[in-house]
């Protein structure tokens, strides 16, 4: 008999992944169970709390499973939380979780199940993974309204063949439905928030970047130069944002188009100055073949995408929102993640 | 236990024939645990462990006499929580694990009404001189009371000699193969505690709260039976601890804690109790080395676990100086009267194994 393959599947506490290490033993796979406790500051909330690893642990008893618990405090700290304050420091906007993706779920725990004997890793993403040849795709999720693949755009084909994302044939419905049928204890549990690490409760992101940085009061200024008021944080500043800038735009709504933390300016306009032609990009990699210059290109999460030829820039079809610097931009082949790169100041 | 738990269910505070019962067999048990212990059996306050019998300790001082309490910073979280939370301060420690004893000649002064330093390090198994210690606070800080955490002392040191300069000493009966969620607080005529939690007025108004009689039966069992055998004990599991402790240290990039060098160039492990095998490793990671080491049957662990079970830094290990990454690569082995000359073999066979296993993946 062909010994099982271990897998080592990534369980947050959250009914995805408990589905998915259901899955994964259906599959007839050897699976082990893991927690990764990556925030243990005041403002753990999300994705770390003791109270997740207590419902990790149980389905993993349920489904009669080993569950481990590894500690990736120091990585989560060096490679997403000082990031984010540091781009936010630069005004830029980050994405956190997608540095958690690269940096601990993708590298750290890769290396650590490598280390450990495991011959592959899960998690409970909602994307999907084919494979034709030996060569791997990043699929969107059947369910297009969960699809998680935007966060997924950073991995290698190294990492592909030794990658399962056991419930991205499932709708969200499907998968809650299985984990009733199982009687999981999870099966009812809300979707986890996005930056797991800032809390809610204790005054969000302002008070979580307020304590790390050192905020830069600065002036508002219009297209033309003007100054037109102030703001008590440069770095709080998004673009596309109107609240909060201390302009008046009840007829003529003003919304931010430009931060500039260096310079302690933000730039507003009108909506029609928000549109750009270009988004200018760093970081360019490609997972799969893109085949055509011409591609659907998401800039968030669950965002739509739009039409666009990338060619060392991105430049859309049709003019459209800025995008911020720091956001991941996904170029898409029908649903096929073919790359990405990170955007930076649109300068046109 | 089982009697109590089957048939003499009494509760100790009741007044009919089995509540009597019940009291009588906890009051058994208080003059046994304070001949073990060397104090009086009216000097026991029953807790729920080493957690409440510390908290106690430093709160019920700090309620009933104010002034200033100082902790030393290798303590367990029991001690060192509560001494943060009512502004105490905590005394540095030398790069061996012992007292910084010119640091607590710093901070001792008049208005110090406690100082608690425990007996034996959980982590380590360093022995800190109370003796000394406690000449330093008499002679600086009349005013103070010594306690020390026994918890993890008591299977291996003679506990009446060991805590006799202290006034409050806590105790854990899961230590020393008593049940878990039962323990004691010594505490001697001079001291003062206001109660943490007020209710019927059991163990003298201090600690109210139905008593664990089976739990205190358990514990007073096994504390004398630890203390009659803990001479034997210690003369078979020291050898076997050296063995153990020189087949790591002979691994590249190993560091055990609190030893020294005597002259002949052996490893003088006097400062360090005979069931504690503490060692640091270069290019490992506790967490990966304690899962290959659980595949095998090892059961080990590193520094201490956070409520979810991950293994969080050793504060212990930081305030004697050494470095987050080393730290992070420490394992501890505890050996207990059951310990045999094949474990030991066993073990010596698969930890250097699976140190170089990690080492080559690079985790």
């Amino acid at each position: 008999m062909k010994k099982a393959k271990k897998i080592l599947v990534a369980m947050s506490g959250g009914v995805d992944s408990s589905v998915a290490a259901a899955v994964l033993i259906e599959e007839g796979f050897d699976v082990t169970g893991v927690t990764m406790k990556l925030w243990g500051g005041s403002s753990d909330t999300g994705c770390c709390s003791v109270s997740d690893v207590i419902d990790a642990r149980r389905v993993a008893d349920q489904l009669g499973i080993p569950h481990h618990v590894f500690n990736f405090g120091d990585e989560f700290d060096a490679h997403v939380v000082e990031p984010y304050v540091e781009a936010h420091a630069l005004g830029e906007t980050p994405n956190p979780c997608i540095e958690c993706n690269r940096h601990v779920k993708f590298d750290k725990l890769f290396r650590r199940a490598n280390a450990l004997g495991f011959d592959m890793i899960a998690t409970g993403h909602h994307a999907q993974i084919t494979e034709e040849k030996g060569n791997f795709r990043i699929m969107r999720s059947v369910d297009q309204s969960k699809d998680q693949s935007y966060v997924l755009h950073m991995l290698t084909q190294e990492q592909l063949q030794k990658l399962q994302f056991p419930i991205g044939t499932m709708t969200k419905k499907q998968v809650r439905e299985k984990a009733n049928a199982l009687s999981m204890q999870t099966a009812g549990k809300a979707d986890s928030q996005d930056v797991c690490f800032i809390s809610r409760t204790k005054g969000g992101r302002q008070i979580f970047l307020q304590e790390r940085l050192e905020m830069t009061s600065g002036k508002v200024i219009d297209t033309t130069g003007v100054k037109i008021a102030e703001v008590e944080a440069v770095e709080m500043v998004t673009i596309g944002q109107r609240k909060g800038l201390g302009v008046s735009g009840e007829r003529n709504p003003q919304y931010a188009i430009d931060v500039d933390v260096q310079q302690a300016t933000v730039t507003v306009g009108s909506k029609n100055d928000l549109f750009c032609q270009e988004t200018p990009i760093i970081n360019l990699h490609w997972v799969g073949n893109p085949d055509s210059d011409i591609l659907d290109v998401q800039t968030s999460a669950h965002g739509k995408t739009s039409r666009a030829r990338v060619d060392g820039h991105v430049i859309w079809e049709e003019p459209r929102m800025k995008v911020a610097p720091g956001q991941s931009v996904v170029f898409y082949k029908d649903n096929e993640v073919v790359g990405s790169a990170t955007a930076t100041k649109t300068t046109r | 236990m089982l009697p109590i738990l089957e048939e003499n269910y009494g509760n100790p505070s009741g007044s009919h024939s089995m509540a009597r019962k019940a009291l009588r067999a906890i009051d058994d048990a208080r003059d046994i645990l304070a001949e073990t212990l060397g104090c009086r059996a009216q000097e026991i306050i029953y807790t729920s462990g080493g957690t409440e019998a510390d908290n106690l300790a430093i709160f019920g001082t700090h309620n009933a006499l104010g002034g200033t309490i100082i902790c030393s910073a290798t303590e367990h979280h029991a001690v060192l929580e509560p001494t943060e939370t009512i502004g105490g301060q905590i005394a540095k420690v030398n790069p061996d694990g012992s007292l910084d004893l010119n640091h607590l000649t710093d901070l001792l002064n008049e208005q110090t009404t406690l100082v608690s330093i425990g007996l034996v390090n959980g982590e380590t198994g360093i022995i800190q001189d109370l003796e000394t210690i406690s000449d330093l606070i008499k002679e600086l800080a009349p005013n103070a009371l010594l306690h020390t955490d026994a918890v993890q002392g008591f299977p291996w040191l003679d506990i009446p000699t060991a805590t006799k300069p202290a006034d409050l000493i806590s105790i854990a009966a899961h230590k020393f193969g008593g049940p878990k969620g039962i323990g004691l607080l010594v505490a001697k005529e001079k001291t003062k505690l206001a109660p943490m939690q007020l209710g019927g007025g059991q163990e003298q108004g201090i600690r109210s709260g139905t008593q664990d009689v089976a739990g205190i039966v358990g514990m007073a069992a096994a504390a004398q039976q630890t203390a009659h055998t803990r001479q034997e004990t210690i003369k078979r599991i020291t050898p076997l601890r050296n063995e153990l402790a020189d087949g790591l240290t002979r691994i590249e990039g190993s560091y055990e804690t609190g030893v020294s060098r005597n002259p002949n160039g052996e490893t003088d492990r006097s400062k360090k109790i005979a069931g504690s095998c503490h060692v640091c490793f270069d290019q490992v990671e506790s967490e990966a080395l304690l899962f290959l080491l659980e595949q095998e049957n090892i059961l080990a662990s590193a520094a201490s676990s956070c409520s979810s079970g991950a293994q969080d830094p050793s504060h212990v290990l930081a305030a004697m100086g050494y470095n987050r990454e080393l730290a992070g690569g420490s394992l501890r082995l505890s050996l207990g009267y059951k310990t045999s000359n094949d474990d030991v073999k066993t073990a010596l066979d698969i930890i250097p194994r699976s140190i170089m296993k990690l080492r080559e993946t690079g985790s």
